[in-house]
């Protein structure tokens, strides 16, 4: 029953997104294509932090690679855009899952501190190799124009295909976490030693993890320098992925939806809070932060799922008759 | 003589589930009772109800003195030594500093020194091994440490979840000599939860029995020892 | 070889500074699991309180001592009432809590005294010590001093004193010292206090040369992990050695590899962190764990 009515939630709200260009346009519009690429790229990052337990603070990177990637692509060989997307998603699975592969020896802290480190150094390397990537300048693109002679701003239409992009990953996303490898992927981070004894090869599983949060995150940078227009070393730095660590962690980890609904939140709140305060606008960011951690600290998406759930609970034991026992943690020694 | 530890209608949850159904007991001041049933029983979750380690509704009474909405480690500085399933060492301090993390919430700081001296008269091995750390001690050494830290708090009541777990029988048979001794020249009242029923009962004044959560049969040590149909249908031998 | 030893003793002054902001991470880690990514900012915050003090009139030393007192006090405060509240929660839930602390300090340093960049005064003379032919900044042994002071305190309060066997029994196993009748939850506190001291300790020293501005502690927190890591997580006295280690290399690489300008110095840094945790994860000092399935 919930899942006939998530499907009919989701199309719903996927038929308003699509006709949002209907009546909004320019600026507005094309922040809900950023929300939507940041979308794409916190889905990538639970995959493998929700879903599958490693912790990543350098997703930033995989953002660069594909943008970067695309940006070569139409800079130097003047391919269309539009290979440069799939073409952005195979490179980044192959060097996520290459990545992976030294990653499995390293454990929660250490596949941080790994990862943040790589995160700090992407600027740096990114002017490095200047003949590629333009140095600091970085690269200047053009914006593609609707194809086939519609009759649509670049805007509308850059909005239009990276939300056809959106819904295509979500739905294969969504499609991937209930299947078998889905429960493997979960299985693995919550015990990798007794799944591991009940066949699952939890290292390929990782990396294949790896892989594919890769890809996801490195679709979502190929679109990024497609609808920006502009490829830029500094715009990569470490900020980014600890954003997009707070994306997946607001909008609620191991969650398909929480992923939007954190998108959404790292493009609107810091505007938010510039409107609130101009003088010390990240401070009431940081308060914002503290704040949904304290009202839903398994984030949007969980805090829903917990009030579904003991709504849904309290009502079966009403049913049976016996007495409702407050809700309370799984019991866990105080400090 | 009066009661150390008054138990009524005792129920204690794990988040949603419950698992102790009302548990009425009474100890008496310097006696020795222990706790016997299957695993799952609620024997331990009994000593972590008495501790306020779980979330508890009903009546606990300590020397008189209601505890049951007290915190734990409140209940510690009135006089209950808790040695918790495992053993609980501080594997990474000395045998020494553990002994000395139980006499910090000790009301009479004045005769630690004293004491220390005791409980290394009890476990002369603890003295051999002071300045070692903790986790390279046997199992068997690890359970006289856990006893000794808890007599280190100067309790008047101990509480023991499962002593003989993984110890060889003779290892246990000198564990349990020792805390006869202790029962005996310190007057501290054991509260003794324990799986091996033979060696409890040799040790105990009094049982009683735990099933599903429910005391199902109490009485003095002797009479069930006595008596061939409870042995063998509630304990097994 | 005076160039190596002036090198390696300034090295031990900037690895002092590291030595106590890591040691600061590593404290609060080993009793919580949690890496405080606000760290530095506290420390960056005390530094400034100390500099309105100074700025008010008051000694240095003075405002030194009341600077400390005052970060103890706010770490202590910080635990109680920011961290408390998600305790229990999820590890990244924790996290982004320190991660909005980060970035309400930072901002909220920025409103308050701008961010220009201001001059904080050295205690230590400028007159540099001389032995024989080695020339060594009195600054830099002044750090060293101060930063072996703190730590030699620190290591007989927790050796000797019942508190300080409280609160290392409580970081090791909450539980049993529950049931020894230790007030766990306090002694996390008090851990967060001790943490904010050394990491005022850490911005008082480094200020003089940095300069005092919002954003001093960025670079040094990124050395700090790096000799925590180095020295290992779960280790203090590691994360002491690390920070000393760190920031001796540091200083040899930058002054006897030619091409590694102030820029790449940084990416030495993450390199050192990367070596470590494909060859060692648990650091010089820490200990593989063994888990229980």
């Amino acid at each position: 029953m919930a899942r006939r009515a998530g499907v009919i939630l989701a199309v719903v709200v996927i038929a308003f997104a699509y006709s949002l260009p209907l009546y909004m346009s320019g600026f507005r519009l094309f922040q809900f294509t950023q929300v939507c690429i940041y979308a794409i790229a916190l889905m990538g990052l639970n995959l493998l932090t929700g879903y599958n337990g490693q912790f990543s603070l350098g997703h930033g990177a995989f953002y660069a690679i594909g943008a970067y990637i695309s940006a070569i692509m139409m800079d130097q060989w003047n391919i269309p855009y539009g290979w440069t997307i799939p073409t952005a998603g195979v490179l980044c699975l192959i060097v996520g899952f290459l990545f992976g592969r030294p990653a499995l020896r390293l454990e929660g802290l250490y596949l941080a501190l790994a990862t943040f480190s790589l995160a700090l150094s992407v600027p740096q390397i990114l002017k490095y190799f200047e003949h590629w990537t333009g140095g600091s300048q970085g690269l200047v693109l053009s914006k593609p124009k609707a194809p086939w002679g519609l009759k649509m701003t670049e805007d509308q239409w850059l909005y239009l295909l990276t939300l056809t992009v959106t819904v295509l990953m979500f739905v294969f996303a969504a499609n991937l976490v209930r299947s078998r490898v889905g429960r493997a992927m979960v299985a693995i981070r919550d015990n990798h030693i007794a799944a591991e004894t009940m066949g699952v090869d939890s290292a390929l599983y990782k990396s294949l993890t790896f892989g594919v949060s890769a890809a996801y995150t490195g679709v979502a940078g190929a679109l990024s320098a497609i609808a920006i227009a502009y490829v830029a070393p500094d715009s990569f730095n470490v900020f980014l992925s600890v954003t997009f660590l707070i994306g997946i962690v607001i909008g609620g980890l191991a969650s398909v939806w929480g992923n939007v609904l954190g998108a959404m939140f790292i493009q609107f709140v810091p505007n938010f809070a510039q409107d609130i305060s101009k003088a010390a606008p990240w401070a009431i960011f940081g308060i914002f932060l503290i704040g949904f951690m304290y009202a839903m600290p398994y984030g949007i998406a969980g805090g829903i799922k917990r009030i579904w759930i003991s709504h849904v609970l309290s009502r079966v034991s009403q049913k049976q008759g016996g007495e409702a026992v407050s809700t309370t943690q799984a019991q866990s020694p105080s400090r | 003589m009066s009661a150390i530890l008054e138990v009524e209608k005792l129920e204690a949850f794990y988040g949603r589930t419950q698992a102790l159904h009302g548990v009425s007991f009474a100890m008496e001041e310097g006696g020795i009772t222990t706790v016997l049933g299957a695993n799952g029983a609620g024997k331990t979750t009994t000593l972590r109800a008495i501790s306020a380690m779980v979330r508890t509704r009903g009546a606990v009474r300590f020397g008189g003195a209601p505890i049951e909405s007290k915190a734990t480690e409140q209940i510690v500085a009135m006089g209950i030594a808790h040695v918790p399933e495992g053993r609980g060492t501080f594997v990474d301090l000395t045998v020494e500093e553990n002994l000395r993390v139980g006499m910090y919430a000790r009301r009479n700081k004045r005769n630690a020194a004293r004491d220390m001296e005791r409980v290394f008269e009890f476990f002369p091995i603890l003295r051999q091994r002071r300045k070692q750390h903790a986790g390279t001690l046997s199992g068997g050494e690890q359970q006289m440490l856990a006893v000794a830290r808890a007599l280190m708090l100067g309790p008047r009541l101990l509480l023991l979840d499962e002593p003989s777990l993984g110890l060889a029988p003779l290892v246990v048979r000198e564990i349990f000599r020792i805390l006869r001794l202790i029962n005996q020249e310190s007057r501290v009242s054991i509260l003794l939860v324990e799986q091996n029923a033979s060696l409890a009962l040799d040790l105990a004044d009094h049982v009683f029995l735990l099933e599903t959560g429910r005391v199902v049969l109490s009485g003095t040590s002797d009479v069930l020892k006595k008596d061939d149909a409870i042995r063998r249908s509630y304990l097994g031998y | 070889m005076d160039t190596f030893i002036q090198q390696v003793l300034s090295g031990l002054a900037t690895g002092g500074i590291y030595a106590s902001l890591a040691l600061a991470l590593v404290m609060i880690y080993q009793a919580t699991d949690v890496v405080n990514f606000a760290q530095g900012e506290m420390a960056m915050f005390a530094t400034y309180l100390a500099w309105t003090f100074m700025n008010a009139g008051m000694s240095y030393w003075t405002a030194f001592l009341l600077t400390l007192t005052i970060a103890f006090v706010g770490g202590v405060v910080i635990q109680r009432v920011v961290i408390r509240p998600v305790e229990n929660k999820p590890i990244l839930t924790i996290v982004i809590v320190t991660l909005g602390l980060l970035v309400i300090l930072n901002s909220m340093a920025g409103w308050i005294w701008t961010y220009l960049q201001k001059p904080f005064p050295s205690p230590f003379p400028r007159e540099p010590i001389r032995m024989g032919t080695v020339v060594l900044g009195t600054h830099d042994m002044g750090e060293i001093a101060v930063t072996l002071v703190m730590l030699a305190l620190l290591f007989l309060f927790f050796r000797f004193t019942p508190l300080g066997l409280a609160m290392r029994a409580a970081a090791q196993n909450p539980l049993s010292s529950r049931l020894a009748g230790i007030r766990v939850s306090w002694m996390l506190a008090l851990g967060w206090g001790l943490a904010a001291t050394f990491g005022a300790v850490a911005g008082i020293m480094v200020a003089p040369i940095l300069t005092l501005d919002p954003n001093m502690m960025g670079g040094i927190q990124i050395y700090a992990f790096a000799a925590a890591t180095l020295g290992g997580f779960g280790s203090p006295v590691g994360a002491v050695v690390g920070g000393f280690l760190v920031g001796v290399v540091e200083n040899l690489v930058g002054t006897y590899v030619s091409f590694i300008g102030t820029e790449l110095k940084l990416t030495v840094a993450l390199a050192m962190i990367i070596v470590v945790l494909l060859v060692k994860p648990s650091g010089l000092f820490g200990r593989t764990h063994v888990r229980r399935v």
